[in-house]
């Protein structure tokens, strides 16, 4: 008890004075992932609005598929990546593996098809309100998926936070192909991971509170967005 | 938007449609000329929302012709349609009269939907989210944003099906001055007094079949058919 208090004290110390250590963690932790997002965004972004509008051979068994990768769990996304990377894989040439670059691509891996099922679902609503207006107005898929992704912005935009809540969160992913170097590829979830079996509590009861305040912050974003949205009447 | 060539008249032969193994028209000989509005009358569940559809290229007719004085194609990029519950996008009021505008590819896009919005009274709402409009003001806006595109025939669902008589009149008189411009209006509605003061000509559908059509006034003062005299005297039994 009395130990949890010492490491409690100390990890407010270390967060009320930015630590230059607990800084480093937390800014690369925010870049991995927004940076994830932002490419898986623009992957599973149009193809779920593509998903929600076109009617062709094969879509059922995407929109399976994307429904299948959402509960896929971040170390086999790591995993896949870590093969592809690794000095014998496919792409060992680009020397990416135990790099952040090599956290985003596993992270954008692993949240793209969430933001490209979720966008779907989201869109596929929309459309169906949408759809003999916009065929009376003569417009075909093509013009059809952009006006239903600025249409339905607010449900895409929680869904974007809905994404970045799972990659910051997310362990599996980015300690398989980062490695946790100290003061290169170590970010929150994996810092607490290690740190705290290596007895450094209050870094790691630092972490934790950072990573808590990053998930509450995402939400309550989200909150003020779906507010927004209800009285702008999306 | 109006050239020399235009898609009416329109001769619909045999007309017939289909959904999921039922038939809804049954086979319907007509046409449309240019001019005062026709109206379509009938009983709900008649087809009349279908009948719209088809005539508009939305559902794919499964029997007989439609043969427009233009190719298909070119003669549905001249008509523009009001649903019965209006399509509001998640945009400002001044941006749903643009979409159509800047889909279409028109110049001075949102001069003519400014326009537009001052012709149905409702400049002053343009920076309004559509959608917390009012139900009559919604319908308004539909038919500003239809008119915008200067059609040369529009289709309308039940313009006033679900307004208060105020706003009914307010529509009704958009429609009156939307038919004065040119445009070919082809509308349903369950308000025979709306249907007296609006239309040219009417069409009378009952089950899916034309049961009576003519000009209006003849039609009002001298039913041509038992049930058009019956649906009129309101004790038609269906
Ligand atoms: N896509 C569809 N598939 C199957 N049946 C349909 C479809 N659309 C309409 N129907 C049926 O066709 C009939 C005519 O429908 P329609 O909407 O045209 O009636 P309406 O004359 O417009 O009635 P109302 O006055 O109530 O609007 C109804 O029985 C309806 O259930
Ligand atoms: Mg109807």
């Amino acid at each position: 008890m009395n130990d949890l208090g010492t490491a409690a004290t100390l990890a407010l110390g270390l967060i009320a004075e930015a630590d230059a250590t607990l800084a480093q963690i937390v800014g690369l932790s925010l870049r991995v992932s927004l940076i994830a997002v932002a490419i898986a965004a623009a992957v599973g972004l149009p193809l779920g609005a593509l998903l929600a509008v076109a009617r062709f051979p094969g879509r059922h068994a995407i929109v399976v598929a994307l429904n299948a990768l959402m509960g896929l769990p971040p170390v086999v996304a790591g995993l896949l990546i870590y093969l592809l990377l690794s000095r014998s894989g496919p792409l060992g040439h680009l020397g990416l593996l135990f790099t952040p670059t090599a956290m985003i691509i596993a992270q954008a891996v692993l949240i793209a098809p969430i933001i490209a099922a979720l966008a779907r679902q989201a869109l596929e609503a929309l459309w169906e309100e949408y759809a003999e207006q916009l065929r009376s107005f003569g417009a075909g898929t093509a013009r059809a998926v952009p006006t239903l992704l600025w249409d339905g912005r607010f449900a895409l935009l929680t869904v974007l936070l809905a994404g970045f809540g799972r990659a910051s969160a997310e362990v599996g992913a980015v300690m398989v192909v980062g490695g946790n170097i100290e003061g290169f590829t170590r970010v929150m979830t994996t810092a607490i991971a290690l740190e705290t079996s290596k007895g450094d509590l209050p870094l790691a009861l630092a972490l934790g509170i950072v990573l808590m305040a990053v998930v509450l912050a995402v939400n309550a974003l989200a909150q003020a967005v779906r507010e927004l949205a209800a009285r702008r009447g999306a | 938007m109006r050239q020399e060539a235009t898609a009416l008249p329109l001769r619909a032969e045999g007309l017939r449609f289909a959904a999921g193994g039922v038939e809804i028209l049954h086979g319907l000989d007509f046409s449309l000329v240019a001019g005062a509005p026709t109206v379509i009358l009938g009983p709900n569940g008649a087809g009349k929302s279908v009948l719209l559809r088809v005539l508009h290229g939305l559902l794919e007719p499964t029997g007989g012709t439609l043969r427009w004085s233009l190719p298909a194609e070119a003669a549905q990029r001249r008509q523009a349609m009001v649903f019965q519950r209006p399509v509001m996008l998640r945009r400002s009021v001044l941006a749903n009269a643009l979409y159509p505008l800047r889909l279409a590819g028109l110049p001075e896009a949102e001069a003519a939907a400014r326009a537009a919005l001052d012709r149905v009274g409702m400049a002053a709402l343009a920076d309004r989210p559509a959608r917390k409009l009012s139900g009559g003001e919604q319908q308004r806006l539909a038919l500003a944003r239809a008119w915008a595109l200067a059609p040369e025939i529009l289709f309308l669902d039940e313009p006033t099906a679900a307004l208060d008589p105020a706003a009914t009149r307010q529509v009704e008189e958009i429609i009156g001055a939307i038919a004065a411009s040119g445009t070919k209006v082809v509308m349903t509605t369950h308000h025979l007094g709306q249907a007296r003061r609006l239309a040219g000509d009417v069409m009378l559908l009952l089950g899916g079949m034309l049961n009576a059509q003519g000009p209006a006034e003849r039609f009002f003062a001298a039913p041509p058919t038992a049930e058009a005299a019956a649906f009129l005297r309101g004790d038609l039994v269906w």
